[in-house]
Parts: C-alpha cells; structure tokens; sequence
C-alpha cells in the first residue's frame, strides 16, 4: 500500500484575485506502516492536505496515486477509497448522531454495504479495540463522558477496516490521562495492525514519543520530512514557523550551554534521563 | 480581605435514565472549604470530571450550592439581591472561544457587559478601549470575530469581563480549544492582568505548564480538594499527581526520574534554570 | 474557514446613504414601496423611475450588484406579465391562438412588471448600503413603540442579531461534520428525494445538537456578563438622527407628494 502526492498544490478561489494556496507543490510518498506524524502551525496546510488523501479535496494541480491509481480519475471509485483511508476529524464526537453507540458505529461499514451479519461483526470489533465495554454498547452516544465519546467516534472509522488511518488532533480538550490513553491505544493499534497512522498534532511532545517519521509544514510546503530527532534539531526554524521541539530538546542544549558534554539532539524524557546519568557517571 | 470563600460546599444534582427516573445522585462537588485572597493568581487543577469547572460556576453564581456557602467579595452567593453585584465582581471566561462572544464587530462584543450594567455611551466607549488595549487587541477593534484565531478570540472575551471592571476573573479552561500559540497568549494576558491591574485571577486547566507561576494551586478530585499548596509543593509529588490523572511539566518528571535513578534532587523543580542548578550542585560545581 | 456570508449582500461604499440612519432607510424603503402602488400613469412612473435612479446614483452600489437580487424573482417577473398581458379584459390589439392581448393587458403587464423590478431594486438598496446588525438595531428603535403592548421588541432584536451572528459559525460546521460522514461512506448526493432526506439524519441531528451546545453555551457567558434583558440597558452605539436623515425624510415627504400629484395629472 502506498500513497503518493506527485507535485499537490490546492488554492481555494483558484484563479481570483483572492486566490489563497492551501498547499504549494507538495510531493510525499506513504508506505505501508508507518507511524507519521504531521505537525504545523494553524494554516499551515496540514487540516487541506489530509483531506486529500481521502479525496475528500481535489487538487487543483498535480496527482494523488493510491497503490498506484489516480484516485481523481473519473472511473476510479473515491467512496471504496474512503474505506481503505479512515479520518478521524477533531472533536469527532461531534458526528455522533445515531440512537444507541453501536448503530452509530455500524454507519460507516452499512455504507460500504456489507451484509448485516458483517456490519455488526465489524462494530463489536471496533468498539472492542478501543476499550468501550459491552454494558455501553446499546446507549445513547450523548450520555457517555467525553474520552468515551471520542473513542466511539474513532471506532467508528476503525469499523471500515481502513489501511490508513489519519487522526486529526485526537487529543484536543482531553486531561492528561485522557491523552494519553488515546495516544497509547493508536499506537497499539498501529503495531497490531501494521497499517499506517498520520497523527496530526500541535504537541511536540506527543510526536516525539510515538512516530518514527514528522513531517513538518508551512505555508503549504513540506518544510522537514524526517525522523523526528532530525527534525527537531532544526528549533530555531521550527520556532519561526510557530512551532517549538520538545521541551526536552531545549533542557538538553541548555544543559549543554552549561558545559555538560550531552548529545542534545533528545526528544523523550526516557532518553534525556539516561543520557544525563551517563554524562554524570564520566 | 479574601475575595472567594466557600464553607462546606458541595453541589448534587440527579441522574435520570431514559424515562425520567432517577438512577442517583452524583456530587459534583464534595465539602470543598477554600479561601482565595484578593490579588492573587489561583489555579485549580483536576481530570475531566473532577469537578473543577462546576466548583468555578459557584464563583459568578450560575450554579448555587446544594450545601454549604460561597462568598463572593463577602456576599453570600444565593442572596438574590447581590447577584448582579456578583456577577460583575466575578467575571467568567469559558471554554468555546465562538460560544461567549455575542457582538458582529469586536468592540461591540466588548461593549456588551457594560451595555448590560447601564453604563452610560461614552463611559462604555473608554472602558472598550482600556480593556482592548490591556489584552493587546485594540488594532482588532473594527474586525469580525470570525476572522479572529482563537486565541484572540479568548483574548477578545477577557476584554469583554475587564470592561465590567471586576475584582476577580474566573477562567474555565480557557486554553483546552487552542493551538500553543493561542494557549501562550491567553496566558500571558492573563498574567498580565494580575501582575499590572491587580485582578485575581482563578485559571481553572489541565495543563501544567500554565500553572507553573500561580501563588497556589488547588487539586481536585471527584468533587473534593485533595492537594493544595504552591505550584513547586504540588509539583514535588509527581506520584500522587498521576494518581489523580494529571501530568507534570516534562523538566519536573525529568527531575523525578533522575532522582528515582540514585541522583539527588530538590523537590519540586519547576524550570530549566533550577534544573541546571541542582545537577551543578550535585556534581558539585 | 468561515466563509464570510453576508446575508442581503452588504456593500461596502462611502455614501450619504450608506451613513444614514437605519430607521430612514427601513421607512424611505417603506414609503417607496407605497409610493409603488400609489402612481397610476406614466408619469408616475417616471417619477419613481427618477428617484430610484437618484438614490442608487448616490449609494454608490455598482448596479451590477443591484442586478443581482433580480436574478431570484426572474420566474415571478415572467408570470406576473404573462398573466396580465393574456388575461385582463379589455380592447384588443392582438389575438395570438386562443389568447387574446388587450391595451388594458398591455399597461398592466408593463406597470405590474415595473413595479416589481423597483420593489426588488429599492429594498435590496437597503440591504445592500445597511449591516445587518444595523438594520436589527433600526428595526429595534421603530418597533419600540409595540413594548407598550408586550411585544418583546428587545428580545426579538437580540435574537435575530445573535441568529446573524451564528449563522456563518453553523455554515461551516454543518460542513465539518459533512466532510465527517462523508470520510465515513455517507452519500448526500444520489438517491430520491425520500432517500436524500434520510440521508440528512446525520447531517441533521449533529447540527441541532450543535446548535443547542451553542446557544446553552451563549446564555450561560450572558448571564455571566450581567445580562438581564433590556430593561436598563444602555447603548454603545445608540441610533442618532443627524442633518442628513432630516434632509432624506423631507425628500420622502415630496416625492410621495409629487407622485400623489401625477395621479391628477392625467
């Protein structure tokens, strides 16, 4: 499986005076299993390219090729491709509409139109992988707490089966436990399943911790397509796009101002820990 | 003189099912006795749940307590005659920066609490653009909320409680829809406010990192206060604090872990530079 | 992004009639529309004619933009004067099948059509030189009068400025939770009329949900602002008649008088 964007550029009020370039030639491949993380300042592009990559935006120049096709050709069949690319949009408990949780879940696999038998089967699983007991299963969407909430509207695109899942800010307005019992459940869910995730995040932490790849943008550019160390090597850019790196990273060049002879290209607590017990040890 | 203070309060409120029938009482918020002193800059903590936003909808009174009492600037909260009083002591900013703001243009969003309290036309126009200026959004007078980020949307609705001249401002959560640029200039608004005019300031979060220059913090759990003290107190205990679902900023949990692996440490290290200094110290520099 | 939707399509411009008082424009626009009915020949017409051009000339709104509220009633129009050239009775001129154009059928499509092009040219002038919120705070002002009678002037005001308010903000979030289900395998486009409103539900019961969020939401930041109603409440920007708006209404007051005189004349 992979995903490609051959030179993607997408301007709203294309051709007018006012026209605004959402993304500005973008070429990014996407293979199979990846754990990617998307970081960029409000604006910046990220929100307009994921939904490219499901086709629910068309660009206004260039390709986008999935496993190969041209997922704009007029033959090509976009709402299987919707199944085969899940998004989870912010506040997704937002699109909870149905009676009970588990219909609500069913939607997305009804629409594909897989049996009955199939649909339900789906749905338990679904909300299985992420966590919701069985005692939720037949009640109103509206009254589960918020992290529940959250995690039926995932399940609800986990549902499809999707090969690649694109999770836009699946932390916002959750407490600190509430995070990370999210981040930690899409991570397992990566390595299970082997398919590919896009995180998209503002917190340079969560990145840091979970993805093996960061894509940074800008403006609508890829600015940084690297592992996320490498990136953040680069603070000082990062900063002028609004962004910063781990706090982390900057205790560490701190520390290093001080004399210590650390590496300060650290992005997690866990390698900062036992890089300094090294350093102390000398 | 302190500006809230609550005996004993706790709030209830009952849970139907589907038909209407009670399924039980939850307390939201369970014998909470606190005093916040005029001035100065509270933050209280707690997970989703704890009941730390239902504690803060005391403070302007738009919940009453089951029991106890709250006072605001001394006035007992559920006396009908001061509750406008209240509420104009009280100021409250919320969560949903598009959901509080009411005006098509921003200064006539800001104008809004004053028009309420019949403040006369000219005084209105000074206080708009005292408080406009004192959040850094005066250029944005003129413009459409809609075309505002969200940080200074929020900075647009804490212009919107200063024009009503409060003694104290109640931020529920303030930051929780914004991006980190948005989060760091509300909060820096927001100290602003305590540091130059003198406001209270009482910052309901969940994020450390804003709390880390607050004179005290309260904790909260299932509707109780379980810790309070200033921030390096509360920050020392980084076991008890994820006990409670929370989280501490990355440089204290660095400092913790250091010293859980045999290095020694202070409690309670807040910043880079105390950090710095404490691993100096234990090298013996 | 929130598309800026501005509804009766303000336009921006530096005119006399743009800084008028709302409560003018809402009664000059009244008072045109009677003067519509009032004319009964030609020179009437010209008169109404005449002024509207007048007043257009001053708005400095491109006609263009005022051809644009035509576009909706162009079905109307078409009816209107069909209906009167085939069916008034009357003399004869021309007899095409079975249908039969008199000279009364003649007039009354021409006067009946005019005077629905100038009833769309004149109120769109309004919408088009007024913000919304301005026209809610004229329409207040006039209004108030019916509190004398329990009519909740203020509130109905509040609510259709907080209603113009929101409005963009649902737009986009009706199409955020679009893009949603769609991402989900959700179809808004095939299927029959039955099947399209069945696909809404989706659509439909987030939004309402949504909506009373909001408006939830909105009481609660009002009542922690001090808001009580309109009783003692004053204004940031009251509305103040100025030399311009005496000026307008005695225009008004001669050219009902002039029209109410062309009825004499022929």
């Amino acid at each position: 499986m992979a995903i490609i964007l051959d030179h993607v550029s997408h301007a709203y009020e294309a051709g007018t005076s006012m026209q605004i370039k959402a993304l500005d030639d973008v070429n990014l491949v996407i293979p199979d299993g990846q754990f990617i993380g998307l970081i960029g300042h409000t604006g910046s592009g990220k929100s307009t390219l994921v939904q490219h990559l499901n086709g629910l935006l068309k660009p206004t120049t260039g390709n986008i090729y999935y496993n190969g096709a041209d997922i704009h050709d007029p033959e090509y069949n976009r709402k299987e491709l919707r199944s085969k690319v899940g998004l989870v949009f912010q506040y997704p408990e937002h699109q909870l509409f149905e009676i009970d949780v588990f219909k609500d879940v069913c939607f997305g696999p009804k629409n594909l139109g897989l049996s009955q038998k199939e649909v339900e089967l789906r749905a338990y699983e679904a909300l299985k992988q992420v966590g919701i007991a069985d005692e939720y299963f037949y009640q109103s969407p509206f009254d589960l707490s918020g992290g529940q909430k959250r995690r039926v509207a995932i399940a609800g695109v986990l549902a499809m089966k999707p090969e690649v899942l694109i999770l836009d800010e699946p932390t916002a307005g959750l407490d600190p436990k509430g995070r990370d019992e999210i981040l930690n459940l899409i991570a397992a869910l990566q390595k299970e399943r082997g398919i590919t995730v896009i995180l998209v995040s503002h917190s340079m932490e969560d990145v840091a911790k979970y993805v093996q790849r960061l894509i940074v943008m800008d403006k609508g550019r890829v600015m940084y397509d690297d592992a996320p160390a490498e990136v953040f090597k680069h603070y000082e850019e990062l900063e002028k796009m609004g962004l910063s790196a781990p706090q982390v990273t900057y205790i560490m060049h701190a520390l290093k101002k001080q004399g210590y002879p650390v590496n300060a290209d650290l992005t997690t607590i866990e390698e900062a820990k036992n890089e300094i017990l090294r350093v102390l040890r000398l | 003189m302190s500006i809230i203070k609550t005996d004993k309060l706790a709030f209830e409120y009952i849970r139907r099912d589907e038909e209407g029938n009670v399924e039980g009482i939850t307390r939201a918020v369970d014998d909470v006795s606190l005093e916040i002193a005029q001035g100065d800059f509270i933050a209280i903590l707690g997970h989703n749940g704890s009941g730390k936003s239902t504690l803060a909808k005391h403070m302007n009174a738009i919940l009453y307590p089951t029991e106890g009492t709250i006072w605001v600037d001394g006035k007992d909260t559920t006396d009908e005659e001061y509750l406008w009083d209240i509420r104009q002591t009280a100021g409250m900013v919320f969560q949903n920066p598009d959901n509080q703001i009411i005006g098509q243009i921003v200064e006539e969003d800001v104008g809004f609490g004053p028009e309420n309290m019949g403040v006369p036309t000219a005084e209105i126009w000074e206080r708009v653009e005292e408080s406009l200026k004192a959040v850094g959004m005066y250029e944005y007078r003129k413009q459409s909320p809609n075309k505002l980020s969200g940080g200074q949307k929020q900075r647009v609705s804490i212009a919107g409680v200063i024009a009503m001249h409060p003694k104290c401002i109640v931020l529920d959560e303030p930051t929780a829809m914004l991006d980190p640029v948005g989060r760091k200039e509300v909060i820096r608004a927001v100290r602003a406010l305590n540091e130059v005019e003198g406001i209270t300031v009482i910052l309901i979060t969940h994020y450390m990192e804003e709390v880390i220059h607050a004179d005290k913090v309260f904790v909260m759990d299932d509707g109780h206060i379980e810790m309070q003290g200033t921030p390096k107190e509360i920050f020392s205990q980084v076991e008890r604090l994820k006990e409670l679902r929370l989280d501490v900023p990355q440089v204290t949990l660095l400092a913790y872990e250091l010293e859980q692996s045999g290095v020694p440490m202070p409690k309670g290290i807040l910043t880079t530079e105390e950090l710095t200094e404490a691993l100096n110290y234990a090298q013996g520099k | 992004m929130i598309r800026e939707i501005t509804l009766g399509q303000y336009y921006q411009a530096e005119s006399v009639i743009h800084h008028m008082d709302p409560r003018t424009k809402i009664v000059g626009t009244i008072a045109f529309i009677v003067s519509l009915f009032l004319a009964n020949n030609w020179i009437g017409y010209v008169v109404m004619a005449a002024f509207l051009a007048a007043v257009i000339c001053i708005s400095k709104v491109p006609f263009k933009f005022m051809v644009r509220g035509m576009k909706s009633i162009v079905l109307l129009l078409l009816i209107t004067v069909i209906f009167n050239l085939f069916l008034t009775p009357g003399t004869p001129i021309v007899k095409i099948w079975k249908l039969t154009i008199t000279q009364e059928g003649l007039r009354q499509a021409i006067y009946m059509g005019i005077r629905l092009i100038f009833l769309i040219l004149g109120s769109s002038l309004m919408t088009l030189t007024t913000t919304p919120n301005n026209l809610t705070d004229g329409l207040e002002s006039l209004l108030g009068p019916l509190k004398l009678i329990h009519v909740p002037v203020h509130e109905v005001a509040m609510m259709m400025a907080i209603a113009l308010r929101f409005i963009p903000i649902l737009l986009d979030e009706t199409d955020k939770i679009m893009k949603a289900q769609i991402a989900r395998g959700a179809d808004f486009e095939s299927g029959n009329l039955i099947k399209k409103a069945k696909n809404m539900i989706p659509l439909l019961v987030p939004l309402f949900i949504s909506a009373f969020r909001r408006a939830n939401d909105l009481a609660m930041a009002m009542e922690a602002r001090c808001y009580r109603g309109g009783k003692n409440r004053t204004k940031m920007k009251p509305l103040k008649y100025k030399g311009r708006d005496a000026a307008a209404y005695l225009v008004l007051v001669l050219y009902l008088a002039l029209v109410v005189a062309t009825k004499k004349l022929l």
